[in-house]
């Protein structure tokens, strides 16, 4: 190593991991290289099955299960981590390589208290001592803006928030000072709302103690605010590598550039007097428990309305109370002027057939042992009373609808992607030939590109076929792009209600303007604007961590 | 960067999948990848049925034929010599497949189909019918089986659709407990509801949604139900109130010559013969909990139990 190189603490150089499916190994990381800086922030983008999360482990000189690491070489500080023993990797994790896991309600350990499994690390590898370490987790809470730092740690995980066990999860990283933290997708499954606290803090702890990151994700705004330099991964190779503001001005390759352009769909909002649905006054509840608080709605005929909030403002309860199944305790549903009635069990089957859904997770929403010609026929077969070889004709034409061929009319969920999937679900919705069709956070669980995919396709079957969406989400950027109408909620109640134009242009009422202003812009100096805005809000306390 | 396209598609997100492997080849595969002791159990399995289908072809007396010798030794007429009324033991063993196996099999199915079906029954519409179905459920289980099965037998009388129904009625109860948890994981899934706002009846739900999906452990749990069924039918004709005379079958065949196991000083041959009828029910069950562990280890989120 040449003395240029001394400040240089990660050096990954041709990478080849391999993966095992369908009972024969495959490369999905395929000679990639990365080096990174003491102190310095990479991050890596890319759509899902790009290789981000692999390549995130392998930095760590872990494979995880059914993969395994077949060529290259990983120096850490001097030492090869390919070469390594398991108890000496065992050394360095932990200890001067730490890992901030997607979901952290599923990465601690329930039946612990955070502040014992915040210095196990520290201790196992006797870096502190107990009282030392529990004194500098407290300091942690605190430089990650928890409230109550001294005491916050002796609750346990199912008694904080989201947002605030993702940042425990960073001071867990943190206690044992190590020299580089991986984090994966840290705030993916936060609010935007919250996603803004959590950020501010893992900016500011990894730069308060000069910490090296990989920072992996898949939503350019965020990687904008958190990364020194980006490198874009697909199929597991790398597409570009530059310096944050040079690759966000200015991308070579092709394929990046068609990231950047995602966000740029716009429609102009329009409306109209015929209103398709209509949700009167409706109070609901679960079992004692208040969802919603006379809450009017209504859909114009051909239209979309967005309903957006995050999450516990009775979204997708709303979308329950249309559907049926949960009546509600006060109010009514209008259908094309008819009112519903309330219980499931007490609609036609022709009103059932009018209204569609379409679920967040495609995953779930498909039966894993049905193939996609069981999946759309059988609505056809259910409301429309087609037989044998004009059912197959019919799923035929709805795949072709949704830009897909008879090539996927035997395949089961498990061999499609995701926005295949999203796909499939979206002719099932369709074969019912629906008036309206609610779509709850149907392209969340998507990559960008994948997402714009969607979205266009819905578009186009609006014009096309002259549908209604409720469309539920919390992504603005999905809101400007595709609504005519956006109703705000929050916490069971509307708090706003109109024209998409006038929604999202001022003066906002408060929480609108909270929700507005912690979505992520493009702009890497958004984040420390937000956070200063957010300070004078008062608002920001209750919402964010609510 | 390699070839990859460039523009989006969603045809091309996922590659062309492989033509799907038939059923038959998937078999195939695992059947290679079998260990030695589900080989052995299905091996024996298939003896076992083998005799009980032909069983008239091989046994060479009748079911219930008397021959004039009453405890004959074993011969070369009489393999295993005869009973205390001169029935060729050989040939009782033979007919005593047919006639365990087929109540068994008979009962174990009657089980699943009352058991599974009030279970998904309860799991999919959950509430006060889950209430009733489950706590009576709990109320039968109370009892211990065997006594509960004695006393029913002792009431309605010992006939072979009696025996079938009650043995069936209490087993039922643990068909019951299972399927209801296992379906309990698949009806909070989407598609579930999905089908419930397509306004899809119970049948289809539970038919189409749900069954597929809770397939394995079932099947698993049905060969150790057989197992089990099987033992208590062979335990209650041991106890005299099971499968009635003259039909020939294993549990009863113990009970008939057990006194002969204390000539085994003067006559070995002699002694062993009782051990015949229990060695062929050990040996079934051994088979078939062989075959279920395989198949639990092959489908997932069991096998840590085991």
């Amino acid at each position: 190593m040449s003395s240029d190189d001394s400040d240089i603490l990660l050096n990954m150089k041709d990478i080849v991991i391999d993966g095992f499916s369908d009972e024969q190994w495959h490369e999905i990381i395929k000679g990639v290289s990365l080096t990174l800086k003491r102190g310095e922030v990479l991050g890596l983008i890319g759509e899902s099955g790009a290789g981000k999360s692999t390549l995130g482990l392998a930095a760590m000189g872990f494979a995880r299960p059914g993969c395994r690491l077949t060529s290259g070489e990983i120096w850490f500080d001097g030492q090869d981590l390919m070469t390594l023993s398991e108890a000496e990797k065992h050394e360095l994790h932990g200890a001067r390589i730490a890992y901030v896991a997607q979901s952290a309600a599923a990465a601690f350990n329930p039946a612990h208290r955070l502040i014992d499994q915040t210095i196990e690390a520290s201790l196992m590898h006797g870096v502190k001592s107990a009282a030392e370490a529990t004194e500098d987790a407290k300091a942690l809470y605190g430089a990650m803006d928890l409230p109550d730092p001294n005491n916050i740690g002796f609750r346990y995980p199912h008694q904080v928030s989201g947002g605030q066990l993702q940042r425990a999860m960073t001071a867990m990283a943190m206690s044992a000072r190590p020299d580089l933290i991986i984090f994966d997708e840290p705030t993916t499954a936060l609010d935007v709302t919250t996603q803004v606290n959590v950020l501010a803090a893992m900016r500011e702890a990894v730069d308060r103690f000069n910490t090296a990151a990989l920072y992996i994700t898949h939503d350019l705004a965020v990687v904008a605010q958190m990364a020194d330099r980006i490198k874009v991964l697909r199929y597991g190779e790398e597409v570009e590598e530059a310096e944050t503001q040079e690759m966000l001005s200015n991308p070579k390759e092709a394929y990046t550039k068609s990231l950047w352009a995602v966000r740029s769909i716009e429609k102009p909002a329009e409306t109209n007097e015929d209103h398709v649905l209509r949700i009167e006054n409706v109070t609901a509840a679960y079992g004692s428990v208040p969802i919603l608080h006379d809450v009017s709605i209504s859909v114009p005929r051909g239209k979309t309305v967005a309903i957006v909030g995050e999450s516990g403002s009775g979204k997708s309860t709303a979308a329950r109370v249309i559907t049926g199944l949960l009546p509600p305790r006060k109010g009514r549903v209008l259908f094309n002027g008819e009112p519903l009635p309330n219980e499931l069990a007490g609609r036609t089957k022709d009103q059932l057939q009018r209204i569609q859904m379409i679920y967040q997770s495609a995953d779930t929403a498909m039966n894993p042992r049905h193939t996609v010609r069981e999946i759309i026929g059988r609505p056809v077969e259910f409301y429309l009373g087609l037989r044998g070889r004009a059912v197959d004709e019919r799923v035929m034409e709805l795949l072709q609808q949704i830009e897909l061929d008879e090539s996927f009319l035997d395949r089961l969920p498990s061999e499609l992607s995701g926005g295949q999937k999203q796909r499939i679900c979206i002719a099932r919705a369709l074969a019912a030939e629906p008036e309206v069709i609610i779509c709850d956070e149907v392209t969340s669980a998507l990559d960008q590109v994948v997402q714009e995919g969607i979205l266009k396709l819905l578009m186009r079957l609006q014009s096309e076929l002259g549908l209604s969406y409720i469309f539920i989400t919390h992504d603005i950027a999905t809101v400007q792009a595709i609504s005519d109408e956006i109703v705000v909620m929050w916490m069971g109640k509307v708090v706003e209600q109109g024209l998409k134009d006038q929604i999202m242009s001022p003066p906002h009422p408060e929480y609108t303007e909270l929700l507005l202003s912690s979505v992520p812009t493009m702009d890497p100096g958004w984040l420390q604007g937000a956070v200063a805005a957010r300070k004078e809000m008062s608002i920001a306390d209750q919402t964010g961590e609510a | 960067m390699s070839d990859s396209p460039q523009t989006y598609s969603a045809k091309d997100e996922v590659g062309q999948v492989r033509a799907r492997r038939t059923r038959w080849q998937r078999a195939k595969i695992e059947l290679k990848k079998a260990p030695l002791t589900a080989w052995f159990g299905m091996i024996v399995i298939s003896i076992y049925v083998f005799i009980a289908v032909f069983a008239p072809l091989l046994a060479p007396f009748g079911e219930a034929e008397v021959t004039p010798v009453p405890y004959a030794p074993w011969s070369s007429e009489h393999v295993f010599g005869t009973d205390q009324i001169g029935r060729d033991i050989l040939s009782r063993l033979i007919y005593g497949a047919r006639n365990t196996m087929g109540i068994a099999f008979l009962t174990t199915c009657l089980a699943f189909i009352v058991g599974g079906g009030l279970a998904l029954t309860a799991a999919i519409t959950r509430g006060f019918v889950d209430q009733i179905i489950s706590r009576a459920v709990d109320v039968l289980m109370a009892i211990p089986p065997l006594i509960f099965a004695l006393m029913l037998l002792s009431i309605f009388g010992s006939s072979i659709p009696s025996l079938i129904i009650i043995i069936a009625l209490l087993d039922s109860t643990r068909v019951f407990r299972l399927t209801r948890a296992v379906a309990m994981n698949v009806v909070v899934m989407e598609y579930v509801e999905a089908a419930k706002l397509r306004g899809e009846k119970l049948g289809w739900v539970m038919r189409r949604e749900i069954l597929p999906n809770i397939l394995p452990p079932l099947v698993a749990e049905f060969g150790l139900r057989f197992s089990f069924v099987f033992l208590t039918i062979a335990a209650l004709s041991f106890l005299g109130v099971g499968i009635q005379p003259p039909t020939a079958d294993w549990g009863s065949m113990v009970r008939d010559n057990a006194s002969l196991i204390q000539f085994a000083q003067y006559d070995f041959k002699a002694g062993i013969t009782p051990l015949l009828p229990a060695s062929a029910i050990a040996l079934l069950t051994i088979a078939v909990n062989f075959v279920v562990d395989w198949f639990l280890m092959k489908t997932s989120g069991l096998r840590d139990e085991f």
